[in-house]
């Protein structure tokens, strides 16, 4: 905190009160009802609502689907955060590398970052339709590939539509984390070790790891929440919910389902989860992350 | 030698990431400018043809044949008041916040610095039935105010004006003090010129978030007069060479100003100076 600082007084308030009052009535209400919805059912006719406890919590562990959702998330995030992650590192590293076009590299690998998940996800179900999509004819000619049925398949598309964009977020931050490490370092590097990849890997990457971690809980929020437009523009959990997200699940039981009560509980289990990650990324964050 | 091929090596694998990124793009464009007939007949094409006028104005100018009753011109302008109006109000209420937290003496701020930034834990997409609950109670779907303000209520923001002023040193304020700056002087003739860089680059994020939310939309608005650009892709009908060139331009504007701010963008997220 600061050594010096204004004496409180009714002007910190003024300061306060518009970000305060919005998150109050646009978030922390919001955050009330969902809690007030995951605890009570609502009756057949929608004219009231009882208190159940956790029945609708109970509820979705009984459902296989929640789980099917679960493991799709899991193994997603895990799939997109590999990708991305090693294909931004090594574009960065070679962009670090090269002595001229360095800045032009730069701009024409970042565009992508600006374009939304919906239209990534509507670009690539050109790609992947029967009808005249390449990659689709490509991977069918290979080894018979159709993601209407397949859930290998099926994965394999959203996989290629969530990747594609997310590369440039993780090119553009292990650039920077290359660009903050000092030449001094990397000159007597130099001199202890010829081999460039065994330098690498024992001097260069160990020095990125704040950057790597800060990149992956990024690729797991994008991989959770992000991907909502790419999964409704893409496969729309095809073949039968395999691809779907617990977001996705979460919306499609609450909206096309009118079941407040279980999007709610699913909700909660969401934002549980999310905790668990976030206290992992505040310990680190504060403690070891430095662009300087 | 060594040093040649590796630099080569380094341009080829930065080409072969450019041509993953610009190919698929370039081929939909390409594509948009042919007639429709050409690719059903054909599929996606390499090259350009000769209905880029014929197909983009009629996407941007008709009525009731892709849309029933927007044009895409008018779906342009709404995303461009969203965008605009949650960059603009998300940043200059977390700036506000930031300097209360960190330049106030506060009785609890730790309790305040919770309240806001507990609030990052829980996106949108986790409290949207209430939230379109909270909207329709008042009154405000199928509204300017019901698509901007519940995306502006974001503190993340905040956490990034929080960490800048922290690195302000204290003379800052001291030397202000004795010029007889009182608080509100203090933060608009001192404070806010010297965060230029990490407001430009926080309105950039903020209007690039905004622009490209997706689901919100679809949600809190029912009357086509409010429909954005990204939305749009949901509900778009017609001819393929025409969904194409709506899907080319839905992504120029977040593309040109990350491009031509990038500048301001990279310095801002990265504080470096």
């Amino acid at each position: 905190m600061k050594k010096v600082q204004f004496k409180s007084s009714y002007s910190q308030y003024l300061f306060l009160a518009p970000q305060l009052g919005i998150l109050l009535i646009f978030l922390y209400w919001p955050i009330i009802q969902t809690f007030r919805d995951a605890f009570t059912m609502q009756d057949a006719f929608g004219f009231g609502s009882k208190f159940v406890w956790f029945d609708n919590f109970l509820f979705i562990f009984d459902d296989p689907a929640y789980f099917i959702a679960f493991k799709f998330t899991i193994i997603y995030s895990f799939v997109i955060t590999l990708i991305t992650g090693s294909i931004g590192l090594l574009l960065a590293v070679q962009a670090n590398n090269v002595m001229h076009g360095k800045s032009t590299y730069k701009t024409l690998l970042i565009w992508p970052y600006a374009i939304a998940p919906a239209v990534v996800g509507v670009m690539a179900n050109y790609f992947f339709s029967e009808r005249f999509g390449l990659l689709y004819h490509l991977f069918h000619e290979l080894w018979g590939f159709n993601w209407y049925e397949s859930v290998f398949d099926s994965y394999i598309y959203v996989i290629i539509a969530g990747s594609w964009k997310q590369i440039s977020a993780n090119f553009i931050f292990f650039l920077a984390g290359l660009q903050a490490i000092q030449k001094s370092v990397i000159e007597a590097s130099m001199i202890d070790c010829k081999n460039s990849l065994r330098r690498f890997w024992t001097i260069t990457f160990p020095l990125l790891m704040p950057t790597t971690f800060f990149l992956i809980i990024i690729n797991i929020t994008y991989a959770f929440f992000d991907t909502f437009g790419i999964i409704d523009t893409t496969t729309i959990g095809a073949p039968s919910g395999e691809t779907r997200t617990l977001v996705y699940k979460a919306y499609m039981d609450g909206f096309r389902g009118l079941d407040l009560g279980s999007a709610g509980a699913q909700s909660i289990m969401m934002m549980l989860i999310v905790l668990v990650i976030t206290i992992f990324q505040f310990r680190y964050i504060e403690g070891k992350i430095h662009y300087n | 030698m060594t040093r040649f091929i590796t630099s080569s090596f380094s341009h080829l694998i930065l080409l072969i990431g450019i041509l993953i990124m610009v190919v698929p793009v370039w081929m939909i464009f390409a594509s948009s400018t042919h007639t429709s007939s050409m690719i059903n007949m054909n599929g996606l094409q390499m090259f350009l043809g000769d209905s880029f006028y014929e197909n983009y104005l009629r996407v941007l100018l008709y009525q009731g044949g892709f849309f029933k009753e927007i044009t895409a011109l008018k779906m342009f302008f709404n995303s461009f008041i969203m965008a605009t109006g949650v960059a603009i109000l998300s940043v200059v209420t977390s700036l506000m916040a930031a300097y209360a937290l960190v330049y106030y003496r506060i009785k609890y701020a730790t309790l305040l610095f919770w309240i806001i930034f507990i609030t990052i834990l829980v996106p949108l997409e986790l409290r949207i039935f209430p939230t379109y609950s909270v909207m329709a109670e008042l009154n405000l779907v199928n509204s300017y105010f019901g698509l901007i303000v519940p995306i502006s209520a974001s503190a993340i923001a905040t956490l990034f004006f929080r960490q800048f002023y922290k690195t302000v040193p204290d003379e800052l304020l001291e030397s202000a003090k004795l010029d007889g700056a009182n608080t509100w002087r203090f933060f608009v003739d001192f404070l806010i010129p010297l965060s230029k860089t990490m407001i430009v680059a926080m309105l950039i994020f903020m209007f690039v978030f905004g622009y490209n939310q997706y689901l919100w939309p679809l949600l809190v608005t029912t009357s086509e007069q409010y429909w954005t650009v990204v939305m749009g892709l949901k509900m778009m009908s017609g001819s393929i060479v025409h969904r194409f060139a709506f899907v080319m331009m839905s992504m120029v504007p977040p593309i040109l100003i990350i491009i031509v701010l990038q500048k301001y963008f990279i310095k801002g997220v990265f504080q470096d100076k």
